[in-house]
């Protein structure tokens, strides 16, 4: 029977990779791996997926030095040799083998003001918003990202200055910005044009290559760098 | 080894622009130096011109013609990127950039400029 070389992230930052052999299927991607090595190898091996078909952005692991979703990821793909190195994604802390803590992630989603807030009660009557507004279409361009830190482990920036917000939440920001609906429009590009925030992005697009969805987190921050720029010149900034 | 994240030709030219600039950086005190020599009147100033005749200064003149214009597209390019609307051509201006760079390189090796 082929069988794969698999290496293995176990414990914390301070940990090390342990090896497996896992057996080698004509069709099965890494998950299936990691799965295969947690239910015969070693069940206290751990790490986190929920849906497996690439719709909740939870089993984002670093595999051969690239973060990926490990369910969208067939092994014959990133293994031609039979050789995959599985590790927590990058740029985050690790709770325990792989699975990465991903709250430093989504307390910057926070940071960035990507919420949503209603200009109008839910008595007002609704306003008609053209799907062909700039505006819209720029939001609609932003809005698919299932907050998998993906982006966010792929970004040198990220790793070199610890605050930066990152691509995942500037992305949020920028589509947050384009809804003509929000009432909290200048808050966002107060929150993003901090020392954190969007001027930081090198526009390396080490983001946009890795996306699992094909979004573009560089064209959404050059979009925020533009609007915060301008709004300086207006005034708006202080 | 690279990490495997930055192969790709978004980071080949922010390491050229980088790289580039830091070359200039180093130039530049160097290129006043040469120039203040002229306060020390004229001899002083053509004694160096002289010397930057030989074949290893002439060959770094080449080097800093090409870190100037890979450092000049490369800048023009990020202005591009930040400030006009997004185009998906981004890879063939990295292209562009790189060989106008290596053309103004190669139009000082044969002395054509």
């Amino acid at each position: 029977m082929k069988t794969l070389d698999v290496q293995v992230w176990r414990g914390d930052e301070t940990g090390g990779f342990e090896k497996f052999e896992a057996p080698a299927q004509e069709n099965q991607t890494v998950l299936d791996v990691v799965t295969w090595i947690q239910r015969n190898a070693d069940p206290s091996l751990s790490y986190r997926f929920a849906c497996r078909v690439g719709m909740c952005g939870s089993c984002a692991m670093t595999v051969n030095g690239r973060p990926r979703w490990t369910c969208r990821t067939h092994v014959s793909r990133v293994a031609k040799d039979g050789r995959l190195k599985i590790e927590p994604l990058l740029n985050l802390p690790v709770i325990k083998d792989l699975a990465s803590d991903l709250k430093p992630f989504f307390d910057k989603w926070n940071a960035a003001r990507g919420t949503f807030e209603a200009a109008i009660k839910r008595e007002d009557p609704l306003v008609p918003i053209s799907p062909d507004q700039p505006e819209r279409a720029a939001a609609n361009a932003a809005i698919e990202c299932i907050n998998c830190a993906v982006c966010y482990s792929a970004c040198d920036m990220v790793g070199w200055k610890p605050s930066y917000l990152g691509p995942a939440a500037l992305n949020r920001a920028w589509a947050a910005w384009n809804d003509v609906r929000n009432d909290n429009r200048l808050d966002v590009l107060k929150a993003v044009s901090d020392d954190a925030g969007c001027h930081n992005c090198h526009s390396h697009q080490s983001c946009s290559e890795h996306c699992p969805v094909g979004l573009n987190p560089t064209l959404s921050i050059a979009g925020l760098k533009r609007a915060t720029s301008k709004a300086l010149l207006k005034g708006n900034l202080k | 080894m690279m990490r495997p994240t930055r192969k790709h030709s978004g980071y080949w030219a922010f390491l050229a622009h980088r790289l580039s600039g830091l070359g200039l950086a180093l130039f530049l005190p160097l290129h006043f130096l040469a120039l203040g020599t002229a306060i020390q009147g004229a001899a002083k100033l053509n004694s160096f011109l002289e010397w930057t005749e030989n074949p290893l200064a002439k060959f770094a003149e080449i080097i800093l013609v090409i870190l100037l214009s890979a450092h000049l597209t490369g800048g023009l390019r990020l202005l591009a990127l930040e400030f006009l609307p997004w185009s998906e051509r981004q890879k063939t201006w990295i292209s562009i950039g790189a060989g106008i760079s290596l053309a103004a390189g190669l139009a000082m090796l044969f002395n054509l400029i």
